[in-house]
């Protein structure tokens, strides 16, 4: 497996009025090309840093970033993102919505008129993966908000990007519907086969879904352990009441506890 | 019969208002050249049909023309300062300088400039009226969520692309709910500029009636003038509405 989002030893200060913030120091994160990755770490530690470093938005002071071989200078595009707030826009309906990505990327972009009932097709059959089937005509208002994040998943992966960046997706659901999001997710992921690197503060979250889970240090953040997920796949939600999940999310815990006070 | 009595209140509360106006009039014995009574103002609008119908269009005209004007330049204008915070910061204090000087005194220059007649009127409504709809068209692109900038900024997309995509649509609402009190506003602005020097419109023919003395026709002009105002706030509210269903979501079911 060649590495796809390969991280190194990456500073970022942020510049603010009050002085700067050291941010991230010397990180460094190896993600193989189709695997789950999960980041984890207390509140502040720079995880949101580090999606903007993927993605490109911001530039790090030192070291660098290489996606898929090539070195980010720029936003990249092969990327695609969702966040805590689904950030759906409420006048477009939700099949415009899970469209907007092909208006703006390359190649689509130039073929969007012209083969707008292809790319609907598209947009339909991903909406149907997720459990919209039939939503498409409606706006986003008229959704709960596990039905907009989900419709923010479909946005986010509608232009087959190989790296899905996702900052605390779930952050804002409740238990249940996490939950059933979670398999969503997980049976995306299966299907399409991209590259993930989850950022999330559930550890349960992370141990339940991916291949590796790195735990960061408080601010200045860096990658203090990796924990490599060795629960058997397909995995079902009944694994998280397990012994070995347990221990696996114990551990992790202790770390952080542990990154907390030092 | 609740939902009926609730449409029908703004009529009744208006009659009732002609009403408590003509008795006061009537029992207390007012001066006509004080306050006229309702019934005498509708027989001066009955007398003086044509000349108010025609001043009245003067008027509804120039405010239309100044308001069309401050439209579109406070589009522009709002987009440009909304576009980045430098320019945002530049130009905002010269802005609420210029706000803050009454437009009153403003008119005598227009006059000075472009002679007695619609012109200054024009210019006054503009001039009074794009500021709200530079502000609410700024404030509607500076508020873009940012995470949401992230996501089509990670996709490639130039600051154009995100204008025309999110940051013009989303400022819909602003611009709309702007444009009501814009309207309200250039109205305003051209009545007052032909109070001051005009040969036609409502505010010089009320001018001209006070000068003779003529207080019925004073008080008619008024009516017309608060007539023309409802009318064009309605007009707009309505555009707003029609408009941007999608932002006012709250006071609608929903169809799920």
């Amino acid at each position: 497996m060649t590495a796809s989002v390969d991280i190194g030893n990456v500073t970022l200060t942020y510049r603010g009025a009050a002085g700067g913030v050291l941010a991230l120091k010397d990180t460094s994160l190896n993600v193989r090309r189709g695997e789950f990755a999960a980041v984890v770490g207390p509140s502040g530690c720079g995880k949101s840093s580090l999606t903007k470093l993927v993605t490109g938005l911001i530039s790090p002071d030192n070291g660098e970033i290489v996606i898929f071989g090539d070195k980010v200078r720029g936003p990249v595009k092969i990327v695609g993102m969702a966040f805590q707030n689904p950030n759906l826009l409420p006048w477009r309906k939700v099949i415009n919505n899970v469209l907007l990505p092909l208006e703006i990327v390359e190649p689509h972009r130039r073929k969007f008129r012209h083969e707008k009932a292809q790319y609907r097709k598209q947009a339909d059959a991903l909406l149907k993966t997720v459990g919209l089937e039939g939503f498409g005509e409606r706006f986003p208002w008229e959704l709960s908000g596990g039905m907009q994040q989900r419709v923010s998943l479909c946005r986010a992966l509608i232009h087959q990007p190989a790296l899905l960046m996702l900052d605390e997706p779930f952050a804002a659901l409740d238990a249940f519907t996490r939950e059933e999001l979670w398999c969503v997710l997980r049976d995306l992921w299966q299907k399409l086969g991209f590259t993930v690197i989850l950022v999330t503060h559930d550890l349960r979250e992370a141990t339940f879904l991916a291949d590796n889970v790195h735990v960061m240090s408080a601010r200045p953040g860096r990658i203090v352990m990796t924990k490599t997920i060795d629960l058997p796949r397909p995995r079902d939600l009944d694994i998280c009441f397990e012994p070995r999940f347990t221990d696996i999310v114990h551990e992790l815990r202790a770390k952080i506890a542990e990154v907390r006070k030092a | 019969m609740n939902t009926n009595l609730e449409r029908l209140s703004p009529w009744l509360f208006t009659i009732g208002i002609f009403v408590l106006w003509e008795l006061v009039c009537r029992i207390f014995k007012v001066d006509t050249f004080v306050l006229p009574a309702p019934s005498q103002i509708f027989q001066a609008i009955a007398q003086y049909s044509l000349p108010l119908a025609k001043n009245g269009v003067v008027t509804l005209w120039t405010t239309l023309a100044g308001f069309a004007l401050a439209v579109a330049f406070g589009i522009v204008l709002g987009i440009i300062v909304g576009w980045s915070r430098t320019i945002y910061r530049g130009l905002y204090p010269v802005m609420i300088g210029f706000n803050s000087i009454p437009k009153v005194a403003v008119v005598p220059i227009l006059i000075i400039w472009f002679g007695i007649g619609v012109v200054p009127a024009v210019l006054t409504a503009f001039l009074i009226s794009f500021f709200p709809i530079v502000v609410n068209v700024a404030t509607g692109l500076a508020t873009m969520e940012p995470e949401l900038e992230d996501v089509l900024r990670a996709l490639g997309a130039k600051k154009l692309d995100i204008m025309l995509k999110v940051g013009i649509p989303r400022t819909q609402p602003y611009l709309f709910g702007s444009l009501k009190i814009a309207i309200t506003l250039a109205f305003v602005g051209a009545v007052m500029s032909e109070t001051i020097g005009a040969n036609s419109g409502l505010g010089h023919l009320m001018v001209l009636a006070g000068s003779n003395f003529q207080m019925p026709l004073v008080f008619a002009c008024l009516i017309g003038l608060a007539v023309e105002g409802i009318a064009m706030y309605a007009v707009f509210a309505y555009v707003e509405a029609y408009f941007t269903r999608w932002a006012f979501r709250s006071s609608m079911s929903a169809a799920a």
